[in-house]
């Protein structure tokens, strides 16, 4: 009689999803973890590098200098200046998201401060229609980004790449000759930009909805994929995460607000809302899931139906319009407009936090929480730098370092991707 | 042994067909890529539309893919005359076609690539809802896919195929053109595939198989249209035609009997015509 090794398939009661013979399915600490880590090994980094970049980068600057970690200067420094670089970053996960770059968008904030700066001074409109006309200068400038790119078929490169000297000279001439303008300290911008933290009692009910929501969403979405059939993740690790998000986050807003003239940042509090919703938008949504097909295979996205230009034209409005929310936050933050704004490294910082996060430059892949990852790693390399008394000279140099390691990581992890059949 | 090239009046006779093009011709330029073809496709039947290279298959699929629009004669669909301007217009009269290059998103798992550009759900995409469905569609296809939650990219050559043949299933078509949807395959799959097609036609789906390979015509067609130069050049019963006959037929080497009848009905045509 032959022997057969009995099949370990499941029988008819098995998740709808879990019935094939040759999936491997973890089972146990130990086999989750290993296959955490082959999926690490195959490419599919996630979030990963820039977390433990994020944790050396902490301990080297904490052995230099004690007060690095001090809730002073992460709630003061890291997560305040965090705020408008990182708004500025999202809008760049969307158009690498497309494969697309968008390289204006530090002039692009330039000059919606310098539209706020002008019209605010001149005293005879309230402010938040001045923030709102600002606001519409980022949203038309996309648009003809978007027009340019749609109709002519010009690459986004040398699209932007005009739009950066454009809009700078823009910014020259809106200033004027005075350059420089101050705002009020007691205008709503400045006041987000540079005093207001989140009273605790708000901070621990946001730390309790974002805990709660989580669990929540995780149930509903578990109890509906019992319903038909499928199979659900173990609801275990979903409350151990929820519990730790709950404590961590509630730990984190008690030392920040331990410090009595910080806390929670609102301007940051702000760029954290943001992320969530634009993950909800980019995950859970039609326009979201057009954006990674078209960012994935145009070509397929069009014979998909999807209306491909739509997509690119919202994306280049969002991250125009994105930019020039960040350079006002920007503004705030510096209580000043002046011919430099939006300079410098902003632009760069922006792009390279959203690599940095682990969006790739080359389309398709990516996460709005890369630029939230990615602007604090760059945050905290500038401050750390501040703290050792070494200027931009020292931290032009280490950011551009950093963003070579964060795409070589990239291009790498791409590579292993293809070997191991997930590009 | 008889060859029938009128097939569609014996066997089709109170069937009506979901497609049919008469007349149909388009030129590019100086070229004359289709002239006066006339094709029908009956529903639950698969039909293999065979040719050389440059014998117009390409510029044939185009036209019902609404890629290109012809220059004369009628398309009717499901008894009406229609056109089709564009490729929307194609995918929502009920053709689905699957071109050679697939056109998947490899970045995004097969229920997304499955379902792209038609996602369930009014804001929030219903993931629950296409992942049963997803599943409820592969079991119908028989597919052999292990997990619905995996990138395109990481699947087989075939598994590719046949996502994307399934996907074309989403919109509910009547029929569905497959551009040499074996061209790259290995045996197996090559299998596979065959096996795919065999159950569309189960479901009663109109077929236009494009192929090359002769061997899959022969295993699962049961009709082949011949185009030659832009041309019909004969239509066969599979069931009744050898492999030299279709041969002959694509090549023109060979003066055979349909030849001979196609050139008869033409110079007959021509008569009528003056």
């Amino acid at each position: 009689m032959t022997q057969t090794p009995t099949p370990v398939v499941d029988g008819p009661s098995a998740p709808t999803d879990l019935q094939d013979e040759r999936l491997i399915r973890p089972t146990g600490v130990r086999e989750n973890l290993a296959a955490q880590v082959k999926r690490v090994r195959t490419g599919d980094l996630g979030a990963l590098p820039v977390i433990i970049g994020l944790l050396i980068i902490c301990v080297i600057f904490q052995i230099i200098s004690p007060i690095f970690l001090g809730a002073e200067n992460i709630g003061t420094i890291i997560l305040l200046y965090s705020a408008p670089t990182g708004v500025i970053a999202v809008g760049i996960v969307l158009v690498l998201l497309l494969g697309q770059i968008d390289l204006s968008v530090g002039s692009m904030s330039g000059v919606a401060a310098s539209i706020f700066a002008v019209i605010f001074t001149a005293g005879h409109v309230p402010e938040w229609a001045v923030i709102i006309i600002a606001l519409l200068s980022g949203v038309v400038v996309g648009f003809v980004y978007g027009f340019l790119f749609i109709r002519f078929s010009v690459p986004s490169f040398v699209i932007t790449l005009a739009g950066l000297l454009s809009l700078l000279g823009a910014q020259l001439a809106i200033l004027g000759p005075v350059g420089d303008f101050n705002i009020k300290s007691t205008s709503f911008i400045v006041q987000l930009g540079q005093s207001w933290y989140l009273p605790p009692v708000i901070a621990y009910i946001l730390v309790v909805v974002s805990a709660g929501g989580y669990l929540l969403s995780g149930v509903v979405r578990s109890r509906a994929r019992n319903r038909a059939g499928l199979s659900t993740p173990g609801l275990t690790g979903l409350v151990v995460r929820s519990a730790l998000l709950l404590v961590g986050l509630g730990l984190l807003v008690a030392y920040l607000d331990s410090y009595s003239n910080g806390g929670v940042a609102t301007s940051f509090a702000f760029l954290v809302v943001l992320v969530v919703i634009m993950n909800y938008a980019l995950t859970r949504t039609k326009w979201g899931r057009d954006v990674f097909a078209v960012g994935g295979n145009v070509e397929a996205a069009r014979r998909a139906g999807i209306r491909v230009n739509r997509v690119y034209m919202s994306v280049f409005v969002l991250c125009a319009g994105l930019a020039a929310l960040g350079g006002l936050m920007a503004m705030g933050l510096l209580g000043e407009t002046t011919q430099s704004s939006g300079s410098g490294n902003v632009n760069l910082d922006a792009i390279a936090a959203a690599v940095i996060g682990g969006t790739s430059l080359f389309g398709g892949r990516g996460s709005a929480w890369s630029a939230l990852l990615g602007i604090l790693v760059i945050e905290a390399i500038q401050a750390g730098l501040n703290l050792m008394n070494l200027n931009s000279d020292w931290q032009f140099i280490v950011t551009g370092v950093v963003l070579l390691i964060a795409v070589t990581v990239d291009s790498l992890s791409r590579r292993s991707r293809v070997a191991a059949g997930r590009a | 042994m008889t060859l029938v090239s009128e097939v569609s009046s014996d066997k089709h006779e109170s069937v009506e067909p979901v497609l049919s093009m008469r007349d149909v011709s388009k030129g590019f330029g100086a070229v004359q890529a289709l002239s006066d073809i006339n094709l029908d496709i009956f529903p639950g039947e698969v039909v293999a539309l065979v040719g050389d290279n440059g014998a117009g298959k390409s510029t044939l699929v185009k036209i019902l893919a609404g890629v290109h629009t012809q220059d004369s004669g009628t398309i009717t669909f499901h008894g009406k005359v229609v056109t089709i301007p564009s490729p929307t217009a194609s995918r929502s009269l009920g053709i689905a076609t699957v071109f050679q290059d697939l056109a998947l998103c490899d970045n995004l798992d097969v229920v997304s690539n499955l379902f792209l550009g038609r996602e369930i759900g009014t804001f929030a995409l219903d993931e629950v809802e296409m992942e049963s469905k997803s599943w409820e569609l592969l079991r119908q296809l028989s597919a052999k896919i292990p997990s619905v939650r995996i990138a395109v990219a990481s699947l087989s050559g075939g598994q590719r195929q046949t996502v994307a043949i399934a996907r074309s299933l989403i919109g509910d078509p009547s029929i569905v053109i497959l551009d040499e949807p074996t061209a790259a395959l290995g045996v197996a799959q090559t299998a596979e595939v065959l096996n795919l097609i065999e159950r569309l036609r189960e479901r009663g789906l109109g077929v236009l198989l494009i192929s090359h390979n002769l061997a899959d015509v022969q295993a699962v067609a049961d009709r082949a249209v011949v185009l030659r130069l832009g041309r019909n050049n004969g239509e066969f019963r599979i069931a009744d035609v050898s492999y030299e006959d279709i041969i002959a037929a694509i090549t023109g080497a060979t003066d055979n009997v349909v030849t001979r009848r196609e050139a008869a009905v033409r110079a007959h045509n021509e008569e009528k015509k003056k």
